[in-house]
């Protein structure tokens, strides 16, 4: 057994489990965050990820007491309030999402591949990214055009921001 | 129509909770005391059990119990059932060997269950199931269908001998023959159609909980359809009485068909729990899904179609070989019969049909309905029979379609259905026109320097869905009808729930059924709620599969809201003092056409409950039930497209363009539609190009992960271009036909048209792999 | 997962100490081990995490000179700038393991260790001529890789960075697995001031090897043109249900072609 503190979606939160927890069960589990899935056995479907100190990882090949001292955010952080972060909405306005399983997984590296590419994006760079994320509803047509609107959506919004500060 | 009427492209209501993490699928549910359970599978695909010796593993930390078959004999627990009879030609009834929950005395395929192990942790209930110690005696298995019938094969279940189940037929083996006999041509071909494991992204999963102070149980379940798993549980596996056994079905995270069947594990989980005396879940692995779902396909089909001189189609014979796997399941008996022989006329105008289907046991995992269930067969074979006649009679693909079309309709097919509308040409020149067909020789020169191959395939298919009249599949053997149930319940404040017998499991009945609602009494779509998987909530109901929850259980919902309009009109004229045929309700009001008289919706649910001024003799509330029983199928079709282009150095095979023109008779919500077209695509594009379940010689599946099981990415797919061009359903009240399978259904046979087309060869197997590709552009060279 | 005990090595000394408890082993981004050690394929009773030890994390370049820390993920390697410049095929080939999540987690040293024979660094390493740096010595990729799974690394011996000269062009390039995505074949090839190696990955019943074909052919012309109608042997190749030897062979000569192609690009 190990002591695991984090902090997650902004709270500090610490609890004690036994080394072999992955982070996945520890989140779903001890903390009762249960939007983070598990879909697979191999690090493969995606259903799990989640950010670890900023970068989209898969909560179903980290030991929880590895990640511990990490900053985490799961889909449960992911809106602003009541406000939809902008990925989640365009996910609901694409209909980027059927039986809802993979979705939240789907969301949280959709969120991190904007972030990691602030000059935009295009269809076939989406896909290629969204190469550790499996969706048996979609076709995953949808779920690319969702992630593109919102990059565009974000694109915007951060430019705005940055008039709103010059 | 109204932004949230019918024919809206309404967001889904549904998505708030899964966008936000709020989803609350069968893994999430939490119930004081609850422990977790692991079953030990078998490790042979055919064994003899000599000995379970269970002592080390209860004695393990953390363990509450290790339960095995015997036991669960012991208490009473019943056998698996398939429910539908077929009767072989001979009119013996289907030759079915016993399914125990847990194996007893003889294992017949890797992942069967053996034992179940309770323990405080899932990390704790492995641990002493590696504890169990099971002796078994090793006989040989039998994994293709084709061998499983050759006299001295390996005896599954004693009852079939040579493994055969059924030897069936369908249609009138005389007039086809000798329509062979007579042709102008006979194209001949021998079809394979590969065995898919579901996938649905959440893995199966059970909890079940017994409360002994009420003597009752519960039961979460993945399920499709709550209420058939609470009767079959009941009244086929005396888990307990109906009236003692609530099946939940909250969020399912897909189906495809897998969640139908009830299976082993949530019997015992049940079981399980009375006999531990605490809450006991089980959630699959991944891998436990590829060894234990019920996979789909697996035909081998020897095929005879005869043309005239005119390229008409005089006649087609068809014999099927169909692998059911190690036990039958649910509805495993009627996929390779009812659900694909009636189906082989296709869109095309056939005097002559005849099906032979053997259903045969293999040691491998059951096979049952997956998305589309029979008709992605019967579709495969009739549309790669048509393009390689097209060839052989040197005529162009569409040209062969068109000259065989069936452009009349009611139409009586030689296999049972009659076709109640369509208009197929429509569909070809769509899917043609969106695809560019004209510009397809240019486009393959221009590949052709590249270096590259391309070809075209089209795929013009048929389904039966809105399954179904229920005497209709009662007199073939059904042992359920399937109608389907629903209830309007008007509140006295005006909102309304409805509860349906159907289940939605992604395909957004939460959004599609209310915006029915909103339709009929014009109240906002947010005031009015889905209930759905529950058997303590919502009354009987058959689930949801077949394309059936449009057709079927939407139309329950439309008789309920005629009976609910008729009363509140009743309510109406009489506090407006108007004549009941003067009363229209219309944007939240309730009026008397051309006066200004009228009152707000709410008052007239409130009055219904107040009843302190109602008609005479009428009773309070403002509810309604019905039930729907269909009075024949509905008859989705449409004209796919698939372009390809093949990569000869590597056998990579890249989706250039995947054209859907489909017929599903009136829409509710178009963006809903198109995303069951796009996703059944995605999954018939699997199957021709990427998936496959392989077991080797000894019943080992090779295929049980994600390391070796193509999965489709994003990134073997195009977006889809889809379009639509509707006949309306004549069958029922809103004229739908049904869109959930379509894509699955008419996307193979496109896409391996393509492929041969591109190669310049007759057949390719599926999955056509780049390694599979590759070995038949070698071939052929050769 | 069979029960383990984790710990945190504060210094690759430490790391050391700490991987002589019992059955112990390194745990870096965990992209393999923890897989394995949740299918029960693998069982370490301890585990001893090197990830976030700052001194194995990075990428230096001096002159043509590059040095990566084994703990630098696959996405620092992917993007790093100074490596882009002197080596890009090495950033596009870390571009190309895995998925997104896994770049962010999986590390140089955890790929080598574990010699999986169908991983890309170690086709990098060796086609590059890398030398392995670890907290004992330094060892020459043409020694390092032995086999499947299976490395020059002694018990206790930590890598620690990796480090070769930047060749004038190299490139990679990969077929995938249409199931695992993993490499069916990888063929890394590089044209330096010691000649011309290519080294493949995913096709070898040995795990990574050099093809004395390509390389032969290369060596008078490092041109694709050279490799028109090479025939690679499929002896030795391995043969499974998504690839026959025969089938990887092709894919070795096709492969180097187009590496060769986008190396002179």
């Amino acid at each position: 057994m190990s002591d695991v503190s984090l902090t997650v979606n902004g709270k500090r939160v610490s609890g004690s489990a036994e080394d072999r927890t992955l982070l996945v069960h520890f989140l779903r589990e001890h903390l009762g965050l249960t939007g983070t899935h598990v879909g697979c056995d191999t690090s493969q479907c995606g259903a799990c990820v989640v950010h670890v100190d900023g970068r989209a990882v898969k909560s179903c090949t980290m030991l929880a007491v590895q990640a511990s001292g990490s900053t985490i955010v799961t889909i449960e952080g992911l809106a602003d309030g009541a406000e939809l972060h902008p990925v989640q909405a365009a996910f609901k306005e694409h209909h980027g999402l059927q039986c809802g399983f993979c979705t939240p997984g789907m969301i949280m590296t959709a969120t991190d591949m904007i972030a990691r590419h602030p000059e935009g994006l295009d269809e076939a760079t989406v896909r290629a990214e969204l190469e550790g994320n499996i969706c048996r509803c979609t076709g995953y047509h949808n779920i690319v055009k969702a992630i593109l609107a919102a990059s565009e959506t974000m694109a915007k919004g951060a430019k705005g921001k940055a008039k709103q500060a010059a | 129509m109204g932004i949230e009427g019918v024919g809206a492209r309404v967001a889904r209501k549904e998505d708030k909770r899964f966008i936000t993490g709020g989803g609350r699928y069968v893994d999430d549910m939490v119930v004081p005391g609850m422990k977790h359970a692991v079953f030990v599978r078998s490790p042979h695909a055919h064994a003899q059990i000599k000995k379970i010796d269970v002592k080390k593993a209860q004695a393990m930390p953390g363990v509450v119990g290790v339960l095995t078959g015997k036991e669960l004999k012991a208490d009473g627990i019943g056998n698996l059932i398939c429910g539908w009879m077929i009767h072989s030609k001979d009119g013996t009834p289907m030759k079915m060997g016993a399914w125990s929950p847990l194996a007893v005395d003889k294992v017949r395929y890797v992942g069967d269950a053996v034992v179940i192990v309770v323990a405080d942790t899932k990390g704790q209930a492995r641990d002493a199931a590696e504890a169990v110690e099971i002796t078994y005696k090793e006989l040989k298995a039998v994994v293709e269908a084709t061998k499983a019938i050759q006299p001295g094969a390996p005896q599954v279940h004693a009852e079939a001998e040579n493994n055969l189940i059924f030897d069936w037929e369908l249609g009138d083996g005389k007039a086809t023959d000798a329509a062979i006999k007579s042709a102008a041509h006979v194209t001949r071909m021998k079809i394979v159609n590969n065995r898919l494991v579901p996938n649905a992204m959440e893995p199966r999963a059970a909890l079940g909980h017994y409360d002994k102070a009420e003597d009752h149980y519960t039961c979460w379940t993945t399920s499709q359809n709550p209420h058939v798993a609470r009767l079959v549980m009941s009244a086929f596996y005396n888990v307990a009485p109906e009236n003692k056994l609530r099946v939940i079905a909250p969020d399912v995270g897909g189906g495809f068909g897998s969640k139908i069947y009830i299976y082993p594990e949530e019997i015992v989980c049940l079981w399980a729990s009375k006999k531990t005396g605490v809450p006991v879940k089980w959630v699959a692995d991944r891998t436990e899904s590829f060894l234990a779902d019920a996979h789909g396909r697996d035909h081998v089909s020897t095929v005879e179609m005869a043309f005239d001189k005119d390229n008409r189609i005089t006649g087609l014979k068809v014999d099927t070989i169909a692998n059911i796997g190690a036990y039958m399941s649910l509805f495993s008996s009627c996929v390779p019969t009812y659900l694909y022989a009636t189906l082989l006329s296709g869109q095309y105008n056939i005097p002559a049909i005849h099906a032979n289907v053997r259903a045969v046991y293999t040691n491998t995992a059951p096979v049952d309905a997956y998305r589309g269930a029979g008709r992605p067969e019967a579709t495969y074979v009739l549309e790669r029979m048509m393009e390689t006649a097209a060839r052989e009679l040197g005529v162009s693909p569409a040209e062969l379609r068109r000259r065989n079309f069936i452009t009349s309709f009611p139409h009586q097919t030689p296999v049972i259905m009659a076709y109640d509308a369509g208009d197929y040409n429509a569909s070809l020149d769509a899917a043609m026109k969106a695809a560019d067909y004209a510009g397809f020789t240019r486009r393959k020169a221009d590949a052709a320097k590249r270096g590259k191959l391309r070809g075209i395939g089209m795929s013009c298919y048929i389904e039966a869905c809105g399954l179904a009249p229920s005497s209709a599949v009662g007199s073939l053997g059904a042992g359920v009808g399937l109608w389907e149930s629903a209830e309007v319940r008007v509140n006295a404040v005006g909102t309304i729930e409805v509860l349906t017998g159907s289940h939605s499991h992604g395909q957004g009945h939460e959004t599609t059924f209310a915006q029915l609602v909103t339709q009929r009494f014009g109240v906002p779509i947010d005031s009015v709620s889905i209930v759905h998987g529950d058997t303590d909530k919502v009354q009987m109901g058959m689930g949801t599969y077949g394309s059936r929850s449009g057709a079927v259980g939407m139309s329950a919902i439309v008789k309920a809201l005629d009976k609910v309009e008729a009363k509140a009109k009743k309510i109406a004229a009489h506090l407006l003092e108007a004549d009941e045929g003067d009363i229209v309700i219309e944007n939240g009001e309730v009026k008397v056409a051309g006066t200004d008289k009228s009152l707000p919706w709410f008052q007239v649910a409130l009055a219904s409950y107040t009843a302190h001024n109602l008609p005479a003799g009428m009773e309070p509330g403002l509810k309604e039930t019905a039930f729907y029983d269909p009075s024949n199928f509905t008859f989705p079709a449409g004209c796919y497209i698939c372009e390809v282009e093949i990569d000869p150095e590597t056998g990579l095979t890249e989706i250039i363009q995947f054209v859907a023109a489909d017929d599903f008779g009136n829409i509710i919500n178009p963006m809903i539609v198109e995303g069951q077209v796009h996703g059944g695509i995605a999954q018939g594009v699997g199957q021709a190009l990427l998936e496959g379940a392989h077991y080797d010689a000894s019943g080992q599946l090779l295929t049980a992960s994600y390391m070796d099981y193509t999965m489709p990415r994003a990134g073997d797919l195009p977006s889809f271009k889809v379009s639509t061009s509707n006949t309306p359903c004549p069958g029922n009240p809103l004229g739908v036909k049904g869109c959930g399978e379509a894509g699955a259904i008419g996307s193979p046979p496109a896409v391996i048209n393509a492929i041969t087309d591109a190669l310049g060869v007759v057949d390719i197997p599926m999955p056509a792999s780049p390694a599979t590709v590759w070995a038949t552009i070698r071939a052929t060279k050769h | 997962m069979y029960s383990v005990n984790y710990h945190r090595a504060s210094s690759v000394a430490d790391a050391a100490k700490l991987l002589k408890n019992g059955d112990a082993k390194l745990l870096s981004g965990g992209m393999t081990l923890i897989p394995a050690m949740k299918t029960r394929l693998a069982a370490p009773s301890d585990l001893v995490d090197v990830s976030r030890l700052k001194d194995l994390q990075g990428v230096k370049v001096s002159g043509k000179t590059v040095t990566i820390g084994a703990a630098t993920t696959h996405y620092d390697v992917s993007t790093d700038e100074k490596l882009k410049k002197v080596c890009p095929a090495l950033a596009h080939m870390a571009s190309l393991i895995g998925d997104p999540a896994v770049r962010h987690k999986g590390t140089i040293g955890g790929s080598i260790a574990n010699n999986d024979p169908a991983a890309d660094y170690p086709a990098a390493l060796l086609a590059l001529g890398a030398t392995i740096i670890t907290n004992k010595r330094e060892i020459a990729a043409d020694k390092f890789f032995k086999g499947l799974f299976e490395t020059a690394l002694k018990e206790g011996e930590i890598v620690t960075a990796v480090s070769f000269t930047a060749p004038a062009k190299a490139a990679y390039q990969k077929f995938r697995n249409p199931a695992s995505r993993y490499a069916i074949v990888g063929v890394f090839v590089s044209k330096g001031k010691d000649g011309v190696r290519a080294a493949v990955t995913g096709a070898g019943e040995d795990g990574v090897f050099r093809s004395n074909e390509v390389e032969a052919a290369l060596a008078k012309s490092f041109d694709a043109a050279a490799l028109d109608g090479l025939k690679v042997p499929a002896k030795g190749l391995m043969s499974d249900l998504h690839a026959s030897a025969e089938y990887r062979a092709n894919l070795i000569a096709v492969m180097a072609k187009r590496a060769v192609a986008a190396a002179n690009a």
